[in-house]
């Protein structure tokens, strides 16, 4: 016993506690329970790291118990510490502990506190159980509670209907990617006869071959699960409508943890994908494609969080792009540093938010920079990381990396490239912009009490980590330094390779586009805003900037194609046609009865002259027979 | 002493049917159906015994006891019943007695 199953025990010790007790702690010990299980588990996850480091093969596996033994199929509840789930749990837990920490500041006024916790530790367990599982049932399990948690936790206003709509859709959406992967485990258990990572592993090359149509399956119906997890086209609806939930839970789980559960099966099952080259190229294409649709739609977007959920999805496409073209090691890296300043724009979003008394539209926002000027300045740290800002921000070297690896893959490398740096000016035009609006420009707003330090504590550890944690993997003309390379790199063994060598000039491309986005928006937000709200009004701007806000119409496009249909469907049926056929029999049965009951008149004499008439009909049967 | 035809007998039985019966449906005092009813269980009784002496067999005379029995027991438990009505609804009309009409 290594102590592996603690990692995720605590803070479901947490939920439990605050679950059956919360209604009896008093504040304090609610924080004390819901922050300190995620911070002891954090550490706990450190210490057995390390432990775990120092063994040969750098991985423990711990099997708890066996859960289902058939003779076909064994499964059991095992957990193993790898390289990846270990930097999976190092952010979860880290990430997750500073944003438990904010919390107790920002919800404090909130009368479902501990509720609140309850419903936070209880996805921090879900999603270390996703990712330490061993086996991929476990990890379903994970996968279906992180959901389960996201949709708790967007609804958590549940006095508004508005919350409840966004939680179920939130939870329908994804529901069908979540079908779609469990048919997808059908298909390898039952071709395969295991759902063990490791024995599959072994398995998969002599029973599969590469691109045989069971396993290009298998990886496309995967890919749905992933896709509905992480909010890619076509099933990016729902997040932007999560936003209804407190911001603490958007920077948790619709930002840092719990969208990258997608990336990280990918990553983690790159075996099948490889297997099915296709089915790679569609991962490609769905994430360039996503990155461009949401990126283009956060720049018309009013609602703060709005901004920051849509960059989101576009900055899952580049992990999706990455790992399209096989770059296992740039996509978890940007996964890394992209919980690290998404988080950060998070809770900086929430303070101002908060600081207004939650108003989100930016355009009733502005002069911040004095009045909140730590809160400035953590956000222009995130927003410049968002951005790609060159050499000192960590999305710099991450997206860096996405790019390089993509510009040396084949087929359709310039492609994905030129859609990746358009991408890439697009982000740091809507990141400052968001900047720019809220943060610069006259005064309009009173400002209530500043920010208190719990919520401020974690807003500098994130500026930091944002800054910094680029610096764990740099490319070749900027030291080449690949400490996170080497460290992922043996638990993503099956490196499908970069095809050819990346020409020298990404890397300024992409500083270009990060600056000129940077240019741009100062140009548009700062010098020119009231020459660009004029042009802004004509109409052709109007219904583009409609469009873009909507999102690009995906949701109207469901709406006509998937809700009204059935919504018509089911008025069709809301007097239950099958039913006529039952009704018609109980109505049958209750004519007759009414006919017979006639003949009960409740008169002796009638029923006397019944009998002699039934007898005289007998005796003439038998006498004229 | 002359038998009695069989076939005599056997009419004044569908005679005291008929009118047992006739009775039974044209009057509504309930002792007059309890008396129409003795006349049928006797109407019966006496086919029997006109049978058990055609044929000289003690079966039919044996059937006669049954009947008499079973129609004190009736006479006894419609009386009581009858008793019971005319307690409670005050009057002995067969058809003011129909609780139970569907």
């Amino acid at each position: 016993m290594t102590g592996v199953w603690l990692i995720p025990a605590l803070p479901l010790a947490g939920f439990l506690t605050l679950a059956l007790f919360g209604a009896r702690l008093s504040r304090r010990g609610v924080s004390a329970v819901g922050v300190g299980s995620v911070g002891l588990s954090a550490v706990w996850g450190l210490v057995v790291s390390v432990g775990a480091l120092a063994s040969r093969d750098a991985s423990v596996q711990e099997t708890l118990w066996t859960w289902v033994a058939t003779a076909q199929f064994r499964a059991s509840i095992g957990l193993e510490l790898d390289r990846l789930s270990m930097v999976m749990v190092w952010v979860v837990t880290g990430v997750g502990f500073l944003i438990h920490a904010y919390s107790t500041a920002y919800m404090a006024e909130d009368e479902g506190y501990a509720r609140f916790f309850a419903y936070m530790n209880l996805f921090v367990s879900a999603m270390l159980m996703l990712v330490l599982a061993d086996n991929l049932l476990l990890l379903y399990v994970g996968w279906e509670g992180v959901g389960l948690c996201s949709y708790l936790l967007i609804g958590f206003w549940y006095k508004d209907p508005k919350n409840v709509r966004a939680a179920m859709k939130a939870f329908i959406v994804t529901r069908l990617g979540d079908a779609a992967m469990a048919v997808g485990l059908f298909l390898l258990a039952g071709n395969l006869g295991t759902l063990d990572l490791d024995e599959l592993s072994v398995r998969l090359p002599h029973v599969l071959g590469l691109g045989s149509p069971l396993v290009v399956a298998a990886a496309a119906l995967l890919l749905a699960g992933a896709v509905g997890k992480s909010a890619q086209v076509p099933l990016q609806v729902w997040l932007p409508d999560a936003m209804a939930g407190p911001t603490p839970v958007s920077a948790l789980i619709h930002a840092a943890t719990m969208v990258t559960a997608g990336v990280y099966l990918i990553a983690r099952l790159q075996l099948v994908f490889s297997l099915a080259p296709a089915v790679m190229q569609v991962v490609a294409w769905i994430g360039a494609a996503t990155l461009l649709i949401a990126g283009l739609s956060a720049l018309a977007q009013r609602d703060l969080k709005r901004i920051l959920a849509y960059s989101t999805i576009s900055q899952l496409g580049y992990m999706f792009l990455a790992l399209g073209v096989g770059a296992w090691t740039a996509a978890v890296f940007h996964l890394v540093t992209h919980a690290f300043f998404k988080a950060l724009l998070f809770l900086g979003a929430g303070a101002v938010i908060k600081a207004l008394h939650e108003e989100q539209d930016i355009f009733a926002m502005g002069g911040l920079r004095k009045r909140l000027p730590l809160v400035f300045g953590a956000f222009t740290i995130g927003a410049a990381s968002l951005a790609g800002l060159p050499l000192v921000t960590a999305g710099f070297y991450s997206k860096d990396a996405i790019l390089h690896a993509v510009a040396g893959s084949a087929p359709y490398g310039g492609w994905l490239l030129a859609i990746g740096l358009v991408g890439a000016l697009v982000t740091a035009l809507y990141a400052f912009r968001a900047v720019f609006v809220v943060f610069l420009g006259e005064t309009e707003r009173e400002v209530a009490a500043p920010p208190p330090v719990a919520m401020v504590a974690p807003l500098v550890v994130l500026a930091v980590l944002a800054l910094i944690a680029g610096f764990l993997q740099t490319p070749r003309q900027l030291g080449g330094i690949e400490s996170f390379g080497r460290f992922v790199g043996p638990a993503l063994a099956g490196q499908t390779g970069h095809g050819g060598e990346a020409p020298a000039w990404v890397l300024p491309a992409a500083a270009v586009a990060s600056l000129l986005g940077v240019l741009l928006a100062w140009l548009l937000y700062v010098r020119g805003r009231s020459a660009v709200e004029s042009a802004a009004a004509t109409t052709e701007w109007a219904s583009l900037r409609r469009l873009a806000l909507g999102g690009f119409g995906f949701d109207r496009l469901y709406d006509a194609m998937l809700v009204q249909p059935f919504v018509y469907l089911t008025r069709g049926n809301a007097t239950d046609a099958v039913d006529r056929v039952y009704a018609c029999a109980a109505e049958t049965a209750c004519v007759l009865h009414r006919l017979v009951s006639r003949a009960q008149t409740g008169r002796v004499r009638w029923y006397a002259a019944g009998l002699a008439l039934g007898a005289l009909l007998l005796l003439g049967l038998v006498v004229l027979r | 002493m002359t038998q009695v035809p069989f076939e005599h007998g056997l009419l004044v039985a569908a005679i005291l049917f008929g009118i047992g019966l006739i009775g039974l449906l044209a009057r509504r005092n309930l002792l007059f159906l309890l008396m129409s009813i003795e006349i049928l269980l006797n109407a019966a009784g006496l086919a029997f015994v006109v049978a058990a002496s055609r044929w000289g067999q003690a079966d039919g005379q044996v059937m006669f006891i049954f009947i008499l029995v079973m129609a004190a027991a009736e006479v006894s438990v419609g009386l009581a019943l009858v008793l019971q009505i005319h307690h409670a609804l005050k009057t002995l009309d067969s058809d003011a007695v129909s609780q139970l009409r569907g």
